[in-house]
Parts: structure tokens; sequence; C-alpha cells
């Protein structure tokens, strides 16, 4: 038996959520006594992983695999899980990793349980928490079946070194046909995003006018953050819909969520919920956002951001 | 063409979240019940595909006699068919066999599910599909053109998108951007009365046991009072964040 943690990379480098969820995976490997095995695709520099605890890095090596695809990618780890006899495995929340999670759930048979906020609270029977009702509530959830998949929301574990001296082992594995194949890609190039960031800074409404963004992109640039709107700011094409965040946009787990201008709508919180620190800067003292946040100035945007951003750069 | 789209019924954005029964299950009186807000960009897709693409549109649900309002109202909006499975929706993977065994009896060529719903949240019930039939797959989906027997589609990634191709059948987890929200198709009294009329089938379960179960619902810590900084004293934020939240 042993714990697999599927280590997401691209282009031969990890991201933060890979080496949580090696840490999240050292931690329960302790807790049932089992040997940890971390599982990369392509990725012939593994030496930052041994920080983390792994015992064995085994590297899966196919030229049938340079570009991703949930589905090769299942197949691919759902060997290395019967070589390894692996019963519980762990991934990250990343959109590509939980693409190719719940495949692999499907042609495994396994139990998949996703934003997993904590370690188990016992392993037998296997119980963890997740949240649920778009970040309203938690659910203790047991897995009751032999294979158990779980991925887990960024920064709710962090990372704990725990360093190793994994084997490291290359394999070749027979991949599967697919008539499935990517044509293009469009990045956006240079800024942080909102999946990836420690920090978000994001506006609402308050700040009346595309015009305004110039602040917020450089608050953000300070803080090495990535922007975020409301709804409405992303509906009236102020900015992009790829910035909009929340409850059927895209839930925000960062560290810290810097709200400017945003009233605090029910929906707007319960998509940034599981942030850790949330910083409110709005100018009505009434706004719903101050109940939920950590910090607040009570104060204009207009005044507050351009002042915040030279005292940050000045420190 | 045939297109399934599965549809979950949840509850309202505005609902107040709460637990009866020492936790273990949700307080639904007084909430409202919805088209999943995910399924419902995929369902407004999957009636244009009707014209463009000569499409058959059954919804279907995994639930008991009480989802079948949300139902009625998939058949207003312009589905063709409605099928309910009757049993309780107990978690992702009973709720996928369950759907897989329709499918296995009834060929679809685009099975349209939400990227995840927004009670369980769990983004788990299309690709579970996806592995059990072995179908194609893709989820965060915001384009789709089918062509013949063949399928090109976005979809959103970490910073970015990517544009791909397949031959069907696919499961798509659908979201916004597949159609904007002011495309979405609002039932007039035609619809209305038209869905009084369209099939709404009742199909018994297969009787899947669940592999996941909710032992204990609880609600996040009451946050303690907010920390107000004065605005002219933000080298005071600074310190906070830097000192005590240590996020900075
Ligand atoms: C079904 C449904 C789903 C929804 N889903 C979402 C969602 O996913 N995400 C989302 O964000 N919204 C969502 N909404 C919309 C939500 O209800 C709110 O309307 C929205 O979040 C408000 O955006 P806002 O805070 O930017 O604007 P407003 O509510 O207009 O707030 C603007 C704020 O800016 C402040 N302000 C004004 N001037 C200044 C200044 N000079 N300096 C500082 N502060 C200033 C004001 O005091 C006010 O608090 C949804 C609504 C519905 C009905
Ligand atoms: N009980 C159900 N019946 C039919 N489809 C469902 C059901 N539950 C979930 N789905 C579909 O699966 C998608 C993702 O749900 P989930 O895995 O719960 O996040 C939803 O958007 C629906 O399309």
């Amino acid at each position: 038996m042993a714990v697999l943690v599927y280590i997401e990379s691209e282009n031969n480098q990890f991201k933060k959520s890979s080496y949580e969820a090696l840490s999240y995976g050292k931690a329960i490997a302790n807790n049932v006594g089992e040997a940890v095995c971390g599982v990369v695709i392509n990725c012939s520099n593994t030496e930052s992983l041994n920080a983390f605890g792994a015992d064995k890095i085994i590297n899966i090596n196919s030229s049938d695999l340079t570009d991703f695809s949930s589905k090769k990618y299942a197949y691919a780890i759902a060997e290395v899980m019967k070589s390894e006899n692996a019963n519980i495995i762990i991934l990250s929340s990343s959109p590509d990793s939980k693409y190719l999670g719940s495949f692999l759930s499907g042609i495994t048979d396994a139990s998949f349980v996703s934003n997993v906020v904590e370690l188990p609270e016992s392993t037998n029977p296997f119980i963890v928490k997740r949240t649920c009702f778009t970040n309203k509530a938690f659910s203790s959830t047991e897995l009751t079946s032999e294979i158990k998949i779980i991925s887990i929301t960024s920064n709710s574990f962090g990372i704990i070194e725990n360093p190793n001296n994994p084997k490291t082992e290359t394999i070749d594995i027979k991949v599967i046909d697919s008539n499935q194949k990517i044509l293009s890609m469009e990045k956006e190039t240079g800024s942080v995003t909102i999946a990836d960031a420690e920090i978000v800074v994001s506006a609402g409404r308050g700040l009346k006018g595309p015009e305004n963004w110039k602040m917020i992109e450089s608050l953000a640039e300070t803080l090495g953050a990535a922007t975020a709107c409301s709804k409405p700011v992303s509906d009236m094409g102020w900015r992009p819909h790829s910035e909009h965040v929340v409850q059927t946009g895209k839930p925000v787990s960062s560290n810290l969520y810097i709200a400017i201008g945003i009233s605090g709508a029910i929906q707007h919180l319960a998509g940034i919920n599981s942030s850790k620190v949330k910083v409110v800067i709005n100018n009505d003292p009434e706004a719903p956002f101050f109940k939920a946040a950590d910090y607040g100035v009570v104060g204009d945007a207009f005044e507050v951001i351009p002042s915040l951003i030279e005292k940050l750069k000045a420190r | 063409m045939n297109i399934l789209v599965c549809i979950s019924n949840v509850p309202d954005t505005t609902s107040k979240i709460n637990f009866i029964e020492n936790d273990t299950s949700f307080d639904t009186s007084g909430v409202q019940f919805v088209i999943n807000p995910n399924d419902e960009f995929g369902l407004t897709k999957a009636v244009w595909m009707k014209e463009s693409n000569k499409a058959n549109v059954t919804v279907l649900t995994v639930g008991d006699s009480s989802v079948e309002a949300t139902l009625r109202k998939c058949l207003a909006i312009g589905a063709d068919k409605a099928i309910r499975i009757d049993c309780p929706a107990n978690d992702a993977y009973s709720v996928a066999k369950e759907i897989e065994a329709h499918c296995r009896e009834t060929n679809y060529d685009l099975i349209i599910c939400g990227r995840e719903s927004i009670d369980y949240n769990g983004g788990l019930v299309p690709g579970l599909l996806a592995g059990l039939l072995d179908f194609n797959y893709v989820t965060n989906c915001v384009k789709l053109e089918v062509e013949g027997s063949k399928a090109t589609f976005s979809r959103e990634m970490s910073g970015g998108t990517e544009i791909s191709e397949c031959q069907l059948p696919l499961v798509v987890g659908s979201q916004k951007g597949l159609v904007e929200e002011s495309d979405l198709i609002i039932p007039n009294m035609r619809g209305i009365m038209m869905a009084r009329q369209k099939p709404l089938d009742v199909i018994q379960a297969k009787g899947i046991n669940p592999k996941t179960f909710d032992k204990k619902f609880s609600k996040p810590e009451a946050k303690s009072e907010v920390k107000l900084v004065k605005a002219d004293e933000l080298d005071k934020l600074i310190d906070l964040l830097e000192n005590e939240a240590k996020v900075i």
C-alpha cells in the first residue's frame, strides 16, 4: 500500500500547489504508516521535491504526454496506481488536476472528494473535511471505497518541509490513443492568475469606470498579486470575464484578498470565503463586506490606494 | 444528433445555508430550488443546437419527485423530453453510475453537465461519467461547435484558454461563457404551455451504492470583529498584514 501524489508541473517547473499536495501526502502517509510516492509527467528535474518527504519519485516519460490530456494523463496515473499498489491518491485543486481527477475516479472505480481543507479527521473510517454550498459550509465526508482520491484546496494545508532522499525512477508507459487533440492555446502572459495567486487584489463598482483600474493594477504589481473584480464589473465590460471571481465564477482561495469598492453581496462573499485573510477598503462604513473582513479601511479608494501603493513601495 | 443535459437541482444563490438533524442534513425549509447555474448555460447551448445541429435535447435529473418542477422548467426553456431517475442523489459516484446506466441503453452523442453544482461543488459528475463511459471529456468549457461527428471546443485553464477538437461522443462540463447570462432563455407562456405536453419519464434506479457519505455538516466559525484602520494611518495596515497576519 502507498500514498500516491500526482505532482503537476509546467515546463519542468513545479507550482506551489504541487509542493502543498506532496506535503499533504507525506502527512497522510505518516498517519497511516505507508510510503509516499510522487508521480510526475515528463519532468526530468525533480530535485526541488526532495524537501517534501517523498520516498519515491516516478517520472513518466513519454512523448505522447507532451501536451496535457485529462484522459491520457489519467490512464497513465492509473497504471502507476496499480504498479505502486496505491490506495490513497492526492491531487492539488488546479484546473488540470481536477479535470483529470474526476476522470481518473471514473476509470478506477474509486471515490473522489474534492475541495478538501484539512488532514483527515480520522483514517479508519476515512473522513475528510471539505467545503460545500459555495464555501458557506463544510462537510465531514467519509470515503468507503478501497481506493480514495482527494484533491486539496490550495493554501489550505500549506507547505511543510520534510527533507528526504527519494528514490527516483523514470518509466515509459504505453499511452492510450485518443482522438482528442489540442489545436491551440492562448496564454495570458505576464500576469499572475487568480487560481495560483497568493494575493488577490479585487475591485468593484466603487471604482466608477474601467479607466480607474491603473491604480488597482499598480497595487497588484507592487504586491505580486493577481487582479480580480466583482460580477457587475465584468458584466459591464470594464474588465475581462476571466477576472470575475466567485459563486458562479472562480472561487478564490488566496492567502490575502483585498476588496476595493466592493459592497460584499452574499454571492460575492461565497466565492472568497476560503481566502485566509480579507481586507476591505470602502467609503461606506455600513458596507456588508466589513462584517466578513479581517481588516478594514473606511475611506475613499481614490485616496487610499495611491497612498497605500506609495507606502508599500517605500517599505 | 442526441444531446443529454444533466440537471442538478440546487438552492438558489441567495439561500441561507442551515443544517438540521444534528447537522447531518441540509435544511430545505424556505429554500427555493433552481436549475444549477452552470447547467443552465449548457441547457441554453443545447437548445440552440436544436436548430443549428438538428439536435434532440433530453434533460435528466437523478432525484426524488421534488425535482420535477425544475425539469418542467427545462422543458419550458426548450428541451424536448425530460427523464427523472427515481432515487435520492446520494453522492457524485452513484449519480454518475445511474446516468451511465441510462446512457448505455440510449445513445447520446453529446452529454452536457455543469462544471460543478453550487451545492455539492464537487465538479465530479461530468468527469466520472466520461471515465465510466470512456467518452471524450472537456470541462470549464467556454465554447463548443459540433459539425457532423466532430466537436471543437475551448476550455478555460489557469492563465488562458485551450482550443481542442475530438470525435463525438463527448461529455462537456459547461459554465458561463458557453453562452452568456444575457442569452439565458426565460420561459414564455407558450413554452410553459408546451412543456405540459412534453414527456417527463420516471425511470427506475439501478440502486447503486454511494462511495462517499456526508457524516456531518458545519459552518465556518463566526468571524471575529473586523480591525479598522484609519485612512490616514495606512502604515498600521501594512504592519498588521506583515506582522500579525503574516501575508505580505
Ligand atoms: C444569481 C446571482 C448571482 C450573482 N453572482 C455573483 C457573483 O458570482 N459575483 C459577484 O461579485 N456578484 C454576484 N452577484 C451580484 C451581487 O449580488 C452584487 O450585485 C455584486 O457583487 C455587487 O458588486 P459591487 O460590490 O462591485 O458593486 P456595488 O454593490 O455597487 O458596491 C460598490 C461598493 O463600492 C463602494 N464605493 C463607492 N465609491 C467608493 C470609493 N470612492 N471608494 C471606496 N469605495 C467606494 C460603495 O460603498 C459600495 O459598497 C450575483 C447576483 C445574483 C442575483
Ligand atoms: N442529481 C443529479 N442529477 C443529474 N445531474 C447531476 C446531478 N448532480 C450533479 N449533476 C450534474 O453534474 C454536474 C456537476 O455536479 P457536481 O459533481 O455535484 O459538482 C452538475 O452541474 C450536473 O450537470
